[in-house]
């Protein structure tokens, strides 16, 4: 059990590529963090780093108090999960397991009594003895983990561990990933590019972006405080809609205006925030959950209303998504499927605005 | 091969376009028959030397009748090259160099293809290449400087001259084998043995040889055939009998000027081919054992 610091820590790969473009980051004894980005955004390298893989171009990593830049993957207490498991293909599940702790000079004794306690954890007690091509996926991902429990180690560290799994199947092995992370308590660090496991796994998530760490939170502050344009659009899905929209100031409140017809009133409680920015061409941001059917008993002063004809409409059985243009730009709304929507028929929405987002373009920052 | 050409070929001009029963029909009888034909052809010349070896001198020489069959089998060319000294000295010798050579061989191109496949160190990009094109260098042209250099270290006319020759024949292939199964391996799973706890060493040994079996097989086998089969070098090399491997003591050894002892030379070269026989038969079932599946999802 142990902290990880990351502090202004660099990778470049020969060639002068910057991978990871001196991150900062503290990870606290128990903590799920979760890496999440898009393809090519440094989170594996991160890992990596902290794994002991990749040697690190600057900056400084530090496991339970000590520095360990300099420390061979080995000597770093840490344990592994792959995307592709990476089991040894020659050794039964039992010694996959034991492998760790053979090496470590264990006793028998232990190494069994250890083996056995991860097996039952994971329920894969009956498959000790099988070998890793005898086992299905989602029972290799949990040998896999049992390879990372039975060492005991100071973190997990996880590289899309779900992503060559089923979509059933991942989200059952995501629940149990979270189970085990409640038995265990070792600290983790967890890569995925999937927002969803994100969300759902982690304690905070860490989304990157170009080698960058956008922003750092628990799932709630980034869904609902995103602080930039790049968070907003990543987190959430389907993900948030943009609309260039100018700030102008009507009585003594404020409204953002898209197009003459599309005018949407800013709730009293933002008017001191956008203040400095009337009269500016701002980006609005609205999630699509927030902009539905209206509902006959909501009667918050927040909540305005238009029309709009959808061109697309997708039932999703529990949801059904509706596409329009404003302007060019294609816009979602989510709408109850009980509610009756054609395309190109007019259909009445509601937009939430205590919901909505204002970023500025230039320095793509949520205002 | 043949197999998946036929049926093309069927599909294309048949009238039964699309009957797969009677495609894949025609399929096996072609594959059949040349199987057949080419068991024929391989199997013709090591049956005539059972034929030989069987027969008396005499009836060797009696050149009536067909010479395919034997009238009066005997075990005597068999008995009397058993019971001759030289003959078993020859054997010796090709097992010791034959053992000596493949374990040279094999202990120095696992090492060199684990070095190369996996420490990327400068220029072992360069290394493995280089290593690949020494194989594609003919024997036959290293063979004038070679016999200067066993000459100098005083080794010709001794097999121990061989044991140092023959590795410089199998070590680049097998290397290049290896290499090619070593770099098969995922590279997650030196990762994982890495964080493990595992150094190089334990590594290879315990993770890149047990999963690279079948390469290593492949590698043995080679390094045998070659070291058991070599007939050029030791012509050239070794010049009395007691130091002479089987290859070339049957057939120095059993010619007596222009008299052929055809029995005993048919009876020593089917003993000479038998351990290969066996090594393949033994070594093969490892081989075709794929090792591999299950390393990694898929
Ligand atoms: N060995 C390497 N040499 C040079 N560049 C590399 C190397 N490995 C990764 N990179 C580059 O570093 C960047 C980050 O790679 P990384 O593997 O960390 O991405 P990632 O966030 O894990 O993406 P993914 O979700 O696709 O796995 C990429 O642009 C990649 O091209
Ligand atoms: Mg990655």
């Amino acid at each position: 059990m142990a902290q990880v610091h990351l502090r202004k820590v660099v990778k470049e790969y020969e060639g002068g590529v910057q991978a990871v473009k001196g991150i900062d980051l503290d990870i606290a004894d128990h903590e799920f963090v979760v890496l999440v980005g898009p393809s090519g955004c440094g989170k594996s390298t991160t890992l990596r780093m902290i794994a002991g893989l990749e040697e690190i171009s600057g900056g400084e990593i530090d496991i339970g108090g000590t520095v360990v830049n300099d420390v061979p993957p080995r000597d770093r207490d840490i344990a592994m999960v792959f995307q592709n498991y990476a089991l040894y293909p020659h050794m039964t599940v039992y010694d996959n397991m034991a492998f760790g702790l053979t090496l470590r000079k264990f006793d028998k004794g232990e190494i069994k009594r250890r083996v056995e306690n991860a097996a039952k954890i994971l329920d894969i007690g009956m498959l000790l003895d099988r070998k890793p091509k005898a086992l299905s996926g989602g029972q290799r991902q949990r040998v896999a983990m049992g390879r990372a429990i039975v060492r005991d180690p100071k973190v997990f560290l996880f590289d899309e561990p779900l992503s060559n799994l089923d979509a059933k199947l991942r989200v059952q092995m995501r629940t149990e990933i979270k189970k085990v992370h409640q038995t265990v308590r070792t600290t983790t660090v967890y890569v995925t590019h999937d927002q969803v496991e994100a969300m759902t796994l982690a304690d905070r998530v860490v989304v990157m972006n170009h080698g960058k760490i956008e922003q750092v939170g628990p799932p709630q502050e980034l869904y609902h405080h995103p602080k930039t344009r790049f968070v907003a659009g990543f987190i959430g899905s389907p993900s948030m809609n943009f609309i260039p929209a100018r700030l102008e100031e009507v009585g003594s409140g404020l409204v953002v205006r898209m197009t003459d017809r599309a005018v949407l009133p800013v709730p009293a409680a933002r008017t001191a925030r956008y203040a400095p920015h009337v009269g500016r061409e701002l980006l609005f941001g609205i999630r699509p959950e927030h902009l539905t059917e209206p509902h006959p008993n909501e009667h918050r002063p927040s909540i305005a209303h238009f029309e709009a004809a959808p061109e697309v409409v997708e039932p999703m059985g529990m949801e059904t998504l509706l596409h329009f243009w404003v302007e060019g730009h294609e816009i979602c709304a989510r709408f109850d499927p009980a509610v009756e929507v054609a395309p190109g028929k007019l259909a009445a929405m509601a937009v939430d605005m205590d919901q909505m987002h204002l970023i500025d373009p230039k320095t793509d920052l949520v205002l | 091969m043949s197999a998946s050409t036929a049926s093309t070929i069927v599909s294309y001009t048949g009238k039964k376009l699309g009957s797969l029963r009677s495609e894949r029909r025609w399929a096996l009888w072609t594959a059949y028959a040349s199987l057949i034909v080419a068991t024929i052809i391989f199997l013709a010349p090591p049956f005539y030397m059972l034929v030989t070896s069987l027969k008396s001198s005499s009836e060797i020489s009696n050149l009536s009748g067909n010479p395919w069959i034997v009238r009066a089998p005997t075990l005597e060319n068999y008995m009397e090259l058993i019971a001759n000294p030289l003959f078993r000295g020859f054997f010796v010798n090709s097992v010791i160099i034959t053992l000596c050579v493949v374990a040279i061989s094999m202990v120095i191109s696992v090492l060199a293809a684990f070095s190369l496949a996996r420490m990327k160190f400068w220029g072992s990009q360069a290394l493995a290449t280089g290593v690949f094109l020494t194989y594609l260098v003919p024997d036959t042209l290293l063979f004038i400087p070679l016999y200067q250099i066993v000459g100098s270290l005083g080794l010709l006319n001794s097999i121990w001259g061989l044991i140092l020759i023959y590795p410089t024949l199998t070590v680049p292939f097998c290397t290049w084998i290896m290499i090619g199964y070593f770099a098969s391996i995922p590279k997650e799973l030196d990762e994982a043995a890495l964080i493990d706890g595992a150094g190089w060493m334990q590594m290879l040994t315990k993770i890149f040889i047990p999963v690279a079996l079948p390469g290593i097989i492949a590698a043995t086998i080679f390094a045998f055939t070659v070291s058991w089969a070599a007939f050029v070098y030791p012509t050239a090399f070794v010049t009395t009998p007691e130091h002479m491997p089987l290859t070339i003591g049957v057939v120095s050894q059993l010619i007596r000027g222009d008299t052929f002892a055809w029995g005993q030379i048919m009876a020593g070269a089917l003993m000479a081919a038998l351990p290969p026989v066996v090594v393949y038969a033994f070594l093969m079932d490892y081989y075709i054992a794929g090792l591999t599946a299950g390393a990694t999802k898929g």
